[in-house]
């Protein structure tokens, strides 16, 4: 297939639609909708050119499980665009890319080191392949109440306690746009022979953007999970895994294979291939001008007074070593609302959807999508929200969101073992079965195999009285907890 | 030659407009805009293929955005419009002596370039010195006002495309801010007849109903615009608009108008009543 030199400028899945669409193949294959016929309302819905790229696996179109022909060349080009020595199309969401990768390096009672602040993904892996946690705490900021990345030296201080640790992982960026020192990372765990992986489910834009903080593959990490869909534009659902040569791909192959669907969706594969074609060619001029408008929502959000809509300035040289200036993140604790109070005002009352908020903070996701006129949208809502609902009181807000966990058995041994359930409020002091995440921005505040101390039952109790929305536990109301029952 | 300007107001009604010529055509930043000679309705302008104005008709639409507040309000001196580029309305404010000063706030320069050389019917007053023109967003502009202007006209566009911004809460919000305590805010409110422009309609009145606390809808008929039937909002911090128009006070003005009376200022806030019906669902629900 790949005779003749492949470039960026192709995007050789997308090309072998339409050829495919073209060839008028008639199908006696799934899936069953045959082109949208079967399924008129569903044609109606998604449009005529939707359905009919809804197609199989087949000769032409390549397969996902074991790419030979255009997949293969579509995951040459992104690799090359992404520095990396080996890429996968990935079509069950970033969440698959981070489990993959984890599953690839790290195996039954073996150790990861990680940051608290990692994504449910993570936790789900380990659940999957027995390996134990050692989490490193991430900094907190004081007066924002977030987490920040990891101090080199905590996590130098993790490698000795565990030499024997496999991997380390790394946010980058975390949700709020901030980075570790991942150089510094990445070398500290090669030259204690573990790997060093990245979670970049936000950080697609640092491949091709200016002035933004390194990317894995270029700091020497040996894997990463990079969210397409986020920042990089692609269908919801789609992701690339990145490996460096350090890797080996057929082992990640079949890795990613013990969970990937067999049926890869050609919206999703191609959606992929046109990003990383629109990346390679125009990302930079995009990102700068994501950043541009960043700073402009920035400086006219600072300028209503009582918001903090931070940026570079918080940089220390260590727990937040570098910033993403595209993340629009702001305090609102000076106007005395929650940020999830001001997450729920703009969209109940200014139709404005943003990405999350928390208990002091809220984040405005923008992207190579965004116009100003968007932005003067919600910085006009924004001062509204301040004339109408501020409070002058700012004592009902919980200033540290951070909860050291204490690990007491192994997540997946706490996932498969025999529990029972509890009221909430009985359950200080026992170990905990289950998953408890506030969502979003979907950090655990308990995962299993962890101790229930009354500050993690008082952060749950408060989280919900402000709206936040709790996930993970049997019970949806979380009005009781699985716990292991103690022998 | 057959040559036709045609809008599509709904996907299954369109009306026609034959055409002798173009004049322009160009696209700016924000959208694409066409003047044409017509026949039957003179020289006419479309912003993204939506009939704007025409000179046979826009007269209509002019004095009663304008007058109809300034003849409720006893004494207007700060006058804030947003959109306009046409330079109709300004052309109607700058009739009024007491009006000190006007800031019109158009997000397109070229709009009022092309105005100014191609309809100068209403791109007739530009040149006014009380007038200051600001070239930016209008929801950006209103953002940092406040207790400053005695009337608000919002002569926008449709609410979708870069008019969008103006059928907003928080820019509604943002103008009660920025007018004093017995300002008056009057918007293009869109028509109550067919289903789109009537949602539109019935969200835009949602919205200022929870932002201001007097709030009446009045109409008139535009020939150009979609089913002819058309609607403007009258928000208000303190004036009622038929308790307290001031009939003698402005026809001692003598401002003349072809469609403006202080009759039909009353007449007008009579509206039918399947649109009666229409304001008080949302009206309910606030």
């Amino acid at each position: 297939m790949s005779m003749k030199k492949l470039t960026q400028e192709q995007a050789p899945i997308y090309e072998a639609l339409q050829r495919f669409r073209k060839m008028r193949v008639v199908p006696f294959d799934v899936p069953g909708h045959k082109r949208g016929r079967g399924n008129p309302e569903l044609a109606a819905l998604l449009g005529e050119t939707c359905v009919q790229m809804d197609v199989n696996s087949m000769k032409p179109l390549d397969n996902l499980c074991h790419p030979i022909s255009v997949i293969r060349d579509a995951e040459i080009l992104a690799a090359e665009a992404f520095g990396a020595a080996h890429a996968f199309l990935m079509v069950g969401g970033t969440t698959s890319a981070v489990q993959s990768m984890v599953l690839s390096v790290v195996a039954r009672g073996e150790k990861i080191i990680l940051p608290r602040n990692v994504h449910r993904s993570v936790m789900g892996a380990l659940v999957l392949c027995g390996a134990v946690p050692v989490y490193v705490n991430p900094a907190c900021d004081e007066r924002l109440g977030i987490p920040l990345g990891m101090s080199v030296k905590d996590v130098e201080k993790a490698i000795k306690e565990n030499p024997d640790a496999k991997a380390v992982l790394v946010n980058n960026p975390t949700y709020y746009g901030i980075c570790s020192d991942l150089r510094s990372i990445v070398k500290l765990a090669h030259d204690n022979n573990m790997l060093c992986l990245a979670d970049e489910a936000h950080g697609t834009h640092f491949y091709f953007g200016e002035n933004l903080p390194v990317s894995a593959m270029k700091a020497g990490a040996d894997m990463a999970a990079v969210s397409m869909h986020k920042s990089g534009g692609s269908l919801t659902q789609s992701s690339l895994l990145l490996a460096n040569k350090s890797m080996s791909e057929g082992h990640i192959r079949q890795i990613i294979n013990l969970t990937q669907t067999t049926s890869g969706s050609y919206l999703l594969l191609s959606s992929l291939d046109i990003s990383r074609r629109n990346l390679a060619l125009r990302g930079k001029e995009a990102f700068a001008r994501v950043s541009q408008l960043a700073d402009y929502a920035r400086n006219e959000i600072n300028a209503i007074g009582g918001y903090y809509a931070f940026s570079k300035e918080l940089i220390n040289g260590d727990s937040i070593y570098d910033f993403d200036t595209t993340k629009l993140s702001v305090n609102t604790l000076d106007i005395g609302l929650a940020g999830i109070e001001v997450y729920d005002l703009l969209r109940d009352e200014y139709d404005i959807q943003i990405e999350f908020g928390d208990l002091g903070n809220i984040l405005a996701y923008l992207s190579i999508g965004d116009r100003e006129r968007e932005i003067e949208r919600l910085v006009g809502a924004l001062a509204e929200v301040k004339r109408r609902f501020a409070k002058s009181d700012k004592t009902g807000l919980m200033e540290h969101e951070y909860i050291d966990p204490e690990v007491a058995v192994s997540p997946q041994e706490a996932f498969y073992a025999k529990h029972e359930s509890l009221p909430i409020e009985q359950t200080a002091g026992r170990v905990c079965s289950e998953f408890v995440m506030c969502y979003p921005p979907g950090i655990p505040i308990l995962t299993p195999g962890e101790k229930i101390t009354q500050p993690i039952l008082d952060y749950i109790k408060y989280a919900k009285e402000k709206g936040c929305s709790m996930t993970g536990p049997e019970d949806a109301q979380i009005e009781r907890l699985n716990v292991l029952k103690e022998v | 030659m057959d040559f036709w300007f045609s809008e599509a107001h709904t996907p299954n009604v369109k009306l026609s407009i034959k055409v002798d010529r173009q004049l322009y055509s160009g696209k700016s930043e924000f959208q694409r805009i066409d003047v044409f000679d017509s026949p039957e309705f003179g020289r006419f302008l479309a912003l993204d293929g939506y009939m704007m104005l025409t000179e046979k008709d826009e007269f209509i639409y002019h004095e009663m955005i304008t007058h109809v507040p300034m003849a409720v309000h006893p004494n207007v001196k700060k006058v804030l419009v947003i959109g306009a580029g046409d330079g109709g309305v300004v052309r109607e404010l700058t009739q009024y002596h007491n009006i000190e000063h006007i800031d019109m706030v158009e997000i397109d320069p070229l709009v009022v370039e092309v105005c100014k050389k191609y309809l100068p019917k209403t791109a007739c007053r530009f040149h006014d010195e009380r007038l200051t023109i600001h070239y930016e967003d209008g929801l950006k502009f209103v953002r940092s006002r406040e207790n400053e202007y005695d009337l608000i006209i919002v002569d926008s566009t449709d609410p979708f495309g870069p008019g969008e911004g103006l059928f907003t809460r928080e820019f509604y919000g943002n103008c009660y801010k920025a007018l004093k305590e017995d300002g008056i805010m009057v918007n293009q409110h869109e028509s109550p007849f067919y289903d789109a422009d009537a949602t539109a309609m019935q969200r835009a009145h949602k919205r200022i109903v929870e932002s201001f606390p007097i709030s009446r809808v009045y109409q008139a008929h535009i020939p150009t615009y979609p089913s002819g039937h058309w609607l403007f909002g009258f928000a208000s911090k303190k004036y009622h608009p038929l308790k307290d128009l001031k009939e003698t006070a402005w026809n001692m003005y003598s401002i003349p108008c072809k469609y403006y009376t202080t009759t039909l200022h009353k007449g007008a806030f009579y509206l039918p009543a399947y649109v009666e019906e229409m304001l008080k669902d949302v009206e309910s629900e606030c």
